[in-house]
This record gives C-alpha cells, sequence and structure tokens, in this order.
C-alpha cells in the first residue's frame, strides 16, 4: 500500500487485460508497495475479458466480463483514472500527460496501449454503418445501428476475429456475409484442409463466404449510410452495415512520439526483458515487439510480458526473459471448434504430417511429426476434443501411434489419450502456463483458479482441469444434503415427510441442520412433496403454509419472472386448441392490462409485462372465461401439441386433437424433476414434433406408438420408441408409469432424455420396468397418477378466491396500492417492451 | 443488518427499517413469512428487501438486484451457509449475504443493508 509521493512512480499506460495481468504480477512482487502506482486507462472503464467480447451478444454484461477487482485496486493503493488516455510522454522532464491535464512525475513507465483495428484504405470506409470490432463500445454502436438499419451485414475479413464479428451480426439477424481476401478462411490458422472444412460448417449455417475477393469500394447512399460494396471480382454487395476485421496494428503512436524505437512494420522494440530503447520504459502486451521479432495478437504472450515485466521492475535485473510464445489457439467460432498449436503449418525441416479429414461432417485433424517420431503441433477443425491432450504433448513422442490421435474413435482409433498418459511437465494453460503437475496439486476447479490461474485466461483448458481433478466422491443435492434427489424422494415417500424443515433438520448435512436449506434444495423438495402430496397427506397446493417458502418465484407468483422484474402469463390450452371466444378474451385482457402478446413455441399464447400486483386482476377475468395456469413457472406439464390429424387432415389416422387434450388434462400440475412436454401427431408425417418431446404420440392404423425421451433445446435427443399399436387405454397406463418412474428415480433438473441415457440399462431397463413390471412397481405406480389426477386443483382459480392467499400479490407491503416504478415500458412494433435501467457500474470511482 | 430473535407470533410486533432520520414502519411482522421476503417502499423512492428467517430473526437489504437492475431482491429464496442467511436473485441466482448485504458470488458487488427491527 504506498501512496507516499516520496516513493519512486511508476505509470502504466493502458489497462487492458496485459495491463491488469502486470499490475497483479506487480502486486505479487511487492511493485505496488515500493512504488507509487498511477494506471491510465483511455476506455470509460476498467479491464475487461476483451478475448470474450463476444458473448456480450449471447447475454454476457460487460459487468460480467469485467477483469478488475475494485478491491484489489484498492487495498495495494492503486490510482486509476478511467476514461483519461495519457497523450504525452515527456522524457526528458520525465512526466506523463494525461488528457483531463493529470501530470504525473515518473520514474518508470509501462506501456500496454494493445492494438487498434486495421481498416483497409477503401473509398467509403468512413460511412454510416461501418464499424470496427475491438471494445465493449464497438459492439454497442453495432447492436445499436444493426437494430433500426440493416437486414444485411458485411465482415471484411475471415480471419479469427472476422468470423466472430460474422457470428454476432447472424445472432442479430442480419444476413451476414464474409469477404476474405485471402483463398481461405482462419487463413493464419488452419492450411488448406482445414479451411475448407470450416467453410463447408460456415455455408451451412447460412452465412455467404466470399473468399480470394478484396473489398475494393464502400457503396454510400445519398444520406451517407453504407448500402454496398464492390468487390474485386466486379461484383457488388447489397448491404446496410460494414465491420472492418482485416487484422490488428500495434498503437506504438504514442511511442514514436516519444522517440522510441519501432520495428519497421510496427510494434515498440523491446528486449528480452520487455525494455524498450529507453530503459526506464516498458512495452508489454500487443503493442510491444518481443525481441524475437515478432507482435503477439494473443493474449497468452502478452500474460507472459506482464510477468516478464514485472520481474524486471521489482529486481532491477532480468529474472526471467521473454522470448517468444507458442501461438496455439483454440476457439469455438460460430459453434465449430477450432484449434492449431506448435508448428501447424509444419514449417520444421523433415516433419511428417497426419492427416484425417471427413469432409461430409466438417471434420479436418492434421498432427505434424517430426523425424524422430515427436508431435510437433497440428490443426483440428470440427472436432477439437482433443487439442488439451496434444497440445500438453506438443515435443513428445505421443505413447501411442499418431494415427490413433486424429481417427474418430470406433474407426480404427483406439480410445482418444486421456489426460491421465501426460507427463506432471505438461502444460496444461498455455495461458498461464501452468503445468498438470501444479495443477494436480489442488482438488477442486476454483482453487486451481485462485492458486494457479490456470483456466482464467482463454478458457480452453477448463475441460481438461476438470478431467485431472479428482472426483469429489460427494454427489449430494447441495451444501445442505448428502444425498440425491432420488434418495430424498424415497425418505419423503416412506418417511412421509410434508415439511422441509423437518427433512432438513433430521436428514440434512451436520452442519446445515436447523438452517434454511439453500436455493437449489428448497425448490427441489418442495416439488417431490408436491409430486407425492395425495399420497403422504401433504396440501397439494403448491402455496400452502411452509411450502410457500419452498417455491422459486415463478411458483411463488404462479408467472414467469422476466428481466425487468415483471411477468408472463400463460393459459392452458390444451392441445393448443381454442375456441374463437376464448381468443377474445385473451386479446381482451392483454388490451386492457396493456400486455404485449407472444405465441408461444408451445402452441399457445403468452401475455408479458403483468406487474405482481395485476396478476390476480388479470387471473380473475381469465379464470372467469374458463381458463387455468398453463404451469409455465413450474417443473411440470408444460404443453401437449398436436396436429390436426384425422378429422381435418387427408393423411391423418387417428384424432390426434383429442388424444393431446386428454393427455394435456391428465397431466397438467404434475410437478416433476424438470419440466415434461409432449405432442401427438396424426399420422407418421409428424407435424406435431412427437419424436422432440418427453413422451410424444404418433398414431398409426392400429392405434398409438409411443416414444420417450425426446427433447428440442441445447441438446436435441430423438426419442425412442418404448411400445407399440396402443389402444388409448394402454397408452395411458404406459405413460402414467413412465412419468412416475421417471419421478422417482431423476435427479434435480434432470429432462426425460437425460435421465434415461444416464440409467443403468438405458431404454431396456426403463422398458423392462414401465412395460414389462420387472420390478413389480407398476401398481404403486399407477396408483400415484391416479392421487394426482383425483387431486389436481386449479391453481390460479384457488388463489383468486382466497384474499389470505391474495394478499402476497402487491409490490410494496407498506404501499399496497402503489405500483413499482421501476417497472417501465417502452413502445415497440405497437405493443410494449421492457425499458431496461441502467446498471451503474459499481465502484468505479476516478480519482 | 440483524437483530436479535423475536417471536414471530406476536403479531401486533411491527417491523422498522432503521433510515436516516428515524425509524420506519414497514408492516406487522405477521405479514412476513419465515423464508421468505417482501419489498417496501421508502419515502426517497428507494426500495428495500424485508425478510424473516426460519429462527424468527428480520433482516432487510436493498431490493434491487444490482446484476440486472430489477427490483426483485425481496422475491429470492432464502438460504443459509455456515449459519449466515442470505438471498438467491430470482432472476441470475446471485447471492447476496443478509447481514451485510455483499454478494457472495462476486466479491466487487453488494448491496446496501438496513438496520431493521420488530418493535
Ligand atoms: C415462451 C417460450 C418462448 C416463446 O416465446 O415461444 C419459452 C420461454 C422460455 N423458455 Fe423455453 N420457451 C418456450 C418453448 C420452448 C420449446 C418449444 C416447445 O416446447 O415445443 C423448447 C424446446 C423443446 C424442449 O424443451 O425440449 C424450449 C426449450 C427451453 C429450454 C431448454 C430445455 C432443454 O432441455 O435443453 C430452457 C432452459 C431450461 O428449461 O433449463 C427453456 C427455458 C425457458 C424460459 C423459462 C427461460 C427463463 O428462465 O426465463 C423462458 C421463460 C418463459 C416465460 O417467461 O414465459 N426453454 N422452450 C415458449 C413457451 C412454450 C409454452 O407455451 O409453454
Ligand atoms: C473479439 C476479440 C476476440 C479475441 N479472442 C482471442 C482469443 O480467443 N485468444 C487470444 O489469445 N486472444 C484473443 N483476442 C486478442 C486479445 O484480446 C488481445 O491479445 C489482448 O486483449 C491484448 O491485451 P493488451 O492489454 O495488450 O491490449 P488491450 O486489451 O487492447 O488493451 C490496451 C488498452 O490500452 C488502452 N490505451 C491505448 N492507448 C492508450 C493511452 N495513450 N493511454 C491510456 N490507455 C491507452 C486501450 O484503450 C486499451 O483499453 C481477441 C480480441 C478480440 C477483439
Ligand atoms: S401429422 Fe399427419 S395427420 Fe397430422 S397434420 Fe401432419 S400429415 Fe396431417
Ligand atoms: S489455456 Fe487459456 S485459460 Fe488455460
Amino acid at each position: 500500500m504506498a501512496t507516499d509521493t516520496a516513493l519512486p512512480t511508476l505509470v502504466l499506460i493502458g489497462h487492458g487485460m496485459v495491463g491488469q495481468r502486470f499490475l497483479e504480477g506487480a502486486a505479487e512482487r511487492g511493485i505496488t508497495d515500493t512504488h507509487r502506482v498511477v494506471v491510465l486507462c483511455e476506455e470509460p472503464r476498467p479491464a475487461y475479458d476483451r478475448v470474450h467480447l463476444t458473448s456480450y451478444f449471447s447475454g454476457t454484461t460487460p459487468e460480467e466480463l469485467s477483469m478488475t477487482d475494485m478491491e484489489f485496486i484498492e487495498r495495494h493503493g492503486i490510482e486509476l483514472y478511467v476514461g483519461d488516455p495519457a497523450v504525452v510522454v515527456d522524457r526528458e522532464a520525465r512526466i506523463v500527460h494525461a488528457r483531463s491535464g493529470l501530470k504525473v512525475a515518473y520514474d518508470t513507465v509501462v506501456l500496454a496501449t494493445g492494438s487498434y483495428p486495421f481498416v483497409p484504405p477503401v473509398p467509403g470506409k468512413d460511412a454510416t454503418g461501418c464499424f470496427v470490432y475491438r471494445t465493449i463500445e464497438d459492439l454497442y454502436a453495432i447492436e445499436e445501428y444493426a437494430k433500426n438499419n440493416a437486414t444485411v451485414g458485411a465482415v471484411v475479413g475471415g480471419g479469427l476475429l472476422g468470423l466472430e464479428a460474422a457470428g454476432a451480426l447472424q445472432g442479430l439477424g442480419l444476413a451476414t456475409h464474409i469477404v476474405e481476401f485471402a483463398p481461405r478462411l482462419m487463413p493464419v490458422q488452419v492450411d488448406e484442409g482445414g479451411g475448407a472444412a470450416l467453410l463447408k460448417t460456415i455455408t451451412g449455417m447460412g452465412l455467404d463466404v466470399h473468399t480470394g475477393v478484396g473489398t475494393q469500394e464502400i457503396v454510400v447512399d445519398a444520406e451517407g449510410r453504407v448500402s454496398g460494396m464492390k468487390l474485386s471480382d466486379g461484383s457488388e454487395l447489397a448491404t446496410g452495415l460494414v465491420v472492418f476485421s482485416a487484422g490488428v496494428r500495434p498503437r506504438d503512436q504514442l511511442a514514436r512520439d516519444m522517440g522510441l524505437a519501432v520495428g519497421e512494420r510496427g510494434g515498440i522494440t523491446v528486449d528480452e526483458q520487455c525494455r524498450t530503447s529507453d530503459p526506464d520504459v516498458y512495452a508489454i502486451g500487443e503493442c510491444a515487439l518481443a525481441a524475437d521479432g515478432r507482435v503477439y495478437g494473443l493474449v497468452a504472450p502478452g500474460y507472459e510480458m506482464a510477468l516478464t515485466a514485472a520481474d524486471a521492475i521489482a529486481s532491477g535485473t532480468g529474472l526471467s526473459s521473454f522470448t517468444g510464445a507458442d501461438l496455439s489457439t483454440k476457439l469455438k467460432l460460430l459453434g465449430v471448434d477450432v484449434a492449431s498449436f506448435g508448428d501447424a503449418h509444419g514449417a520444421s525441416e523433415g516433419c511428417l504430417d497426419v492427416v484425417y479429414s471427413d469432409s461430409r461432417s466438417g471434420t479436418y485433424k492434421k498432427l505434424v511429426i517430426g523425424s524422430e517420431g515427436e508431435l510437433l503441433g497440428g490443426i483440428l477443425v470440427g472436432d477439437a476434443e482433443a487439442y488439451g491432450t496434444l497440445r500438453a504433448l506438443t515435443g513428445t513422442v505421443p505413447p501411442v501411434a499418431p494415427e490413433s490421435l486424429v481417427l474418430p474413435a470406433g474407426a480404427g482409433g483406439p480410445a482418444q489419450l486421456g489426460p491421465d498418459a501426460l507427463p506432471a511437465e505438461a502444460v496444461i494453460c498455455s495461458c498461464h502456463n501452468v503445468t498438470k503437475g501444479e495443477i494436480c496439486e489442488h482438488t477442486t476447479l476454483p482453487e486451481v483458479k485462485k492458486c494457479t490461474k490456470a483456466g482464467t485466461g482463454c478458457g480452453s483448458c477448463v475441460k481438461l482441469i476438470g478431467q485431472l481433478l479428482p472426483k469429489s466422491g460427494d454427489d449430494g443435492l447441495c451444501g445442505c444434503f448428502r444425498h440425491t434427489r432420488q434418495e430424498l424422494y424415497e425418505i419423503v415417500r416412506v418417511k412421509r415427510i410434508t415439511s422441509f424443515a423437518r427433512l432438513l433438520d433430521e436428514h440434512g448435512r451436520e452442519e446445515a441442520r436447523g438452517g434454511e436449506g439453500c436455493e437449489v434444495c428448497k425448490p427441489t423438495v418442495g416439488s417431490v412433496i408436491a409430486s407425492l402430496a395425495p399420497s403422504i397427506g401433504a396440501d397439494g397446493y403448491v402455496l400452502e403454509g411452509e411450502q410457500a417458502a419452498l417455491q422459486d418465484t415463478n411458483d411463488h407468483f404462479l408467472a414467469n419472472l422476466q428481466k425487468n422484474g415483471s411477468y408472463s402469463v400463460v393459459p392452458r390450452i390444451p392441445g393448443g386448441e381454442i375456441t374463437p371466444e376464448k381468443l377474445i378474451v385473451i386479446g381482451e385482457v392483454a388490451r386492457d392490462f396493456g400486455l404485449y402478446t407472444k405465441i408461444t413455441g408451445g402452441q399457445r399464447i403468452d401475455l408479458f409485462g403483468a406487474r405482481v400486483d395485476q396478476l390476480p386482476g388479470i387471473w380473475a377475468r381469465l379464470v372467469d372465461a374458463g381458463f387455468e395456469s398453463g404451469h409455465a413457472y413450474g417443473k411440470a406439464l408444460r404443453t401437449v401439441k398436436s396436429c390436426v390429424g384425422q378429422t381435418w387432415c387427408r393423411y391423418g389416422v387417428q384424432d390426434s386433437v383429442r388424444m393431446a387434450i386428454d393427455l394435456e388434462l391428465r397431466y397438467r400440475g404434475l410437478r416433476s424433476p424438470h419440466k415434461l412436454k409432449s405432442a401427438v401427431s396424426g399420422c407418421a408425417r409428424e407435424c406435431a414434433e412427437a419424436q422432440s418431446k418427453d413422451f410424444g404420440v404418433i398414431a398409426t392404423a392400429a392405434g398409438w406408438n409411443l416414444y420417450v425421451g425426446g427433447n428440442g433445446g441445447m441438446t436435441p435427443r430423438h426419442a425412442d420408441l418404448l411400445a407399440q399399436d396402443l389402444s388409448d387405454a394402454e397408452l395411458i397406463r404406459m405413460i402414467d408409469r413412465f412419468l412416475m418412474f421417471y419421478i422417482r428415480t431423476a435427479d434435480r433438473l434432470e429432462r426425460t432424455s437425460v435421465w434415461l441415457e444416464r440409467i443403468e440399462g438405458g431404454l431396456d431397463h426403463v422398458r423392462d420396468v414401465v412395460v414389462h413390471d420387472s420390478l413389480g412397481i407398476c401398481d404403486e405406480l399407477e396408483a400415484l397418477m391416479r392421487d394426482h389426477v383425483a387431486h389436481y386443483r386449479d391453481e390460479w382459480s384457488e388463489t383468486i378466491n382466497d384474499p389470505e392467499r391474495l394478499a402476497r400479490f402487491v409490490s410494496f407491503v407498506n404501499a399496497p396500492d402503489t405500483p413499482d416504478p421501476t417497472v417501465r415500458f417502452v413502445p415497440e412494433r405497437d405493443q410494449i417492451k421492457p425499458e431496461l435501467p441502467l446498471i451503474p457500474l459499481e465502484g468505479l470511482a476516478v480519482r | 443488518m440483524t437483530m436479535a430473535p423475536i417471536a414471530p407470533e406476536k403479531t401486533t410486533v411491527m417491523v422498522q427499517l432503521g433510515l436516516e432520520d428515524g425509524w420506519l414502519t414497514v408492516c406487522e411482522l405477521g405479514r412476513l413469512t419465515p423464508g421468505r421476503g417482501v419489498a417496501a417502499l421508502l419515502p426517497d423512492g428507494r426500495q428495500a428487501a424485508v425478510f424473516l428467517d426460519r429462527s424468527g430473526r428480520v433482516h432487510a437489504i436493498d431490493n434491487t438486484d444490482p446484476f440486472t437492475g430489477a427490483s426483485v431482491l425481496s422475491r429470492g429464496l432464502l438460504g443459509s451457509q455456515r449459519g449466515r442467511p442470505f438471498v438467491a436473485s430470482p432472476l441470475l441466482k446471485q447471492r447476496f449475504d443478509l447481514e451485510t448485504g455483499r454478494c457472495l458470488d462476486d466479491d466487487e458487488v453488494a448491496v446496501q443493508a438496513y438496520t431493521v427491527r420488530a418493535a
């Protein structure tokens, strides 16, 4: 801790990823105790994770991207000036001048100014609608412009960043082009074969790739906005937005102005200790031209330079040196794994390639093997599972034949080489240079990250680290229970426990007894008690007594919480069939309460934007019109979709709509480990997509086929056929048993698809139990379902008829009539959307 | 902030928040469900989330979830870790210590904790 001005002053110019790593290294080496440390940060926010910039478009907030712990900054007495770049460094007077007028007399300067995106000098490059891709502000600008002004976007540059930018544009809903001058995508990382595999997959995703052509001109309309692009092959491309991603250049202007030596093609010249031509000035990261004559555009070498400079400043001598780095990368670009490591292009003398290529699946793998049989490097496209292991093996002779390392399992390749085979000195995390031996000193991932920093850079090693750590041996539900969900289900069932508190106090972990439980076990136990309610003598109403305190907010308010604190309302529309009268009621309710309406993917209608205090009024109207809860908020049956079926369709062989309605009404309100979805199709054409459902039914001439374990969502899975040509009664009996067996034995938040894959014996076992009653429990399972059906009550009509239950539906306990003023909306496409509060950057004090 | 245990049965007991200029009465203690929270509107327009834990202690922190900006912390689930009560935001599930307001999942983030009493 040092703010004493008598101490020598170190000024860090640039607070990017490398600058921040330097500060951490400096603190570790005591430099913050022996120096006054001043940081000038040009961007409006302290250092953040640029590598994961693109995750902003998938919902990661700028706050989550932050790499700066303000507590760390304060604890070490670092003076951080945000939004205040250095403009002049006067080496004679030894003073750094910042844009705000701040002057800092220095003893040592560290330049970590990074790079800037290179924009080729084509006419029109400055038009409105042209962007670069480097900072959070760039992304804000692209997002904003894309929303209102463009339906087509083009990215200039098909390298790593270009592909990321293209993915982002596509994610924003733009038809996207990639224009790359080189004859293949990612020319730096991959070779021709890899480029071809990548091209195939990326074109398959609907992106338009133009390789081997240059951008000649940005075409601009009368208002000065981008309207198109002229290419070197004479063609023209219509586009409303252009992102330049044609490489980066080191930001060395400040250094040039200071009179420091810079490279011919840019970059601040440094020696092996990262010293510039002035021994009191260091340069690290992307702005530096390293002693090996290269500028490194990756974060790992930058981190190494940061620590090298910190070593040199702390000791005054070269404790460590930076003489170059490995350019290994693994990326997931547009969902495609791309990795290259070591001597990927086979530049070493006498080396040989081992290549596996499958253009159908877009997989390409190449290993470069040296004359002694040692692994020198490689390229993996489409399947980079083995990246961590292979990278760690680089430089050694692999313990198995190289071809078996690239062949897919089952195609003559023996099982993949596991992490066990790696030597202790194998580098697992190349961002932070951490070996297997160092990682194996720890037992949990958070501990590894904290103590070694491994896994906190690009993140590509995290999976391998996970495989190296010991299995915890504790598969308890959470910190409160040592039991799994299935075990708790059995305890609740056998001991007829109807209270969470009792379960926790009698069966919880020692240290958790008498406590509150947690956000994991409370809803899980709530759901178990609810699904067993009739048979253990508990109240089936999910908000009764103690049950109310167990439910997630969605179940607590019987509605779905949305991002601004408002709720959405989903009335049940069994089988997706609805009368015009009911449609009109939904329309009227939405209009009268000012709600946003949308047809869901589940064949029903969602009404968004209700404040908590409006829910009872909305439901009073809906219940009155004969609607009931659709349980969109619950881990419960969602929808049973239907196709129009035999009644209207010329192909239909059974009445699929009626069956869907019957099933939906039978299983509505059933609480389960995860949500349950179903569908019924009237013939094998499968218009209701039943094979993607937890239980799906397809009509046959003789009855119904029952499929189970299907899933859409993140990991789609086709359902498996459980039984064929069932009558109506047989079908329902089979589903009763199947669902109750699943509820009894599944883990928390385990969909039927995952459960079916995990459970010992898989589908065959489930068929034995459910169809052939091999465990002799089918009577019991059926009885449980009969209880459920007999005791079903609509949660919403119970709620609106009970003043005590209604009392909770207020925004404020001390002002029941005041609506929450923070829930606000703005218009969009003739409806409303949430107006989101601006989140202040907590603790961003500019000193 | 926390105060000594009191018996939740006495429904005439009022829950009060300590503000800069005195005590603000929020509601009867009986309105609180153990293990859950309610929101209270403060005179200056801020919002507090007030909770009752299983052992009958009352806690209060700011109602605004710093990760999303939505006023929803009162609707999160209560839990405890090594005897200390916390609330998990209903939106993205970050946990906040009810006594200090500190976020247990991100050292950099905290919400204001209020003094609260039942009298
Ligand atoms: C509203 C809706 C989107 C829409 O506008 O169409 C929707 C909205 C949500 N879905 Fe969905 N899903 C909706 C249909 C689907 C479908 C399509 C379907 O059901 O046929 C799927 C794929 C099918 C499937 O589940 O297998 C789907 C797969 C998911 C998943 C991924 C599940 C998985 O197993 O991978 C999640 C995440 C989860 O549950 O963990 C999810 C989660 C969510 C959540 C609950 C996310 C959240 O926590 O806020 C959304 C809140 C609903 C709300 O606030 O009302 N939603 N979601 C659809 C409501 C259907 C309905 O009427 O109930
Ligand atoms: C979208 C994207 C994806 C990427 N993906 C990967 C990846 O997967 N793997 C990988 O290894 N690398 C990746 N990179 C590259 C990686 O982000 C950089 O290597 C890394 O950020 C370099 O750190 P740095 O500190 O040298 O530069 P930067 O992080 O750019 O920081 C430099 C900072 O200095 C500031 N600055 C400049 N001049 C001044 C001045 N005069 N005064 C004050 N401040 C100044 C700048 O505003 C900037 O904030 C990616 C980059 C981007 C943009
Ligand atoms: S699944 Fe068959 S019956 Fe149903 S709509 Fe399609 S073709 Fe017609
Ligand atoms: S290799 Fe990048 S974080 Fe480990």
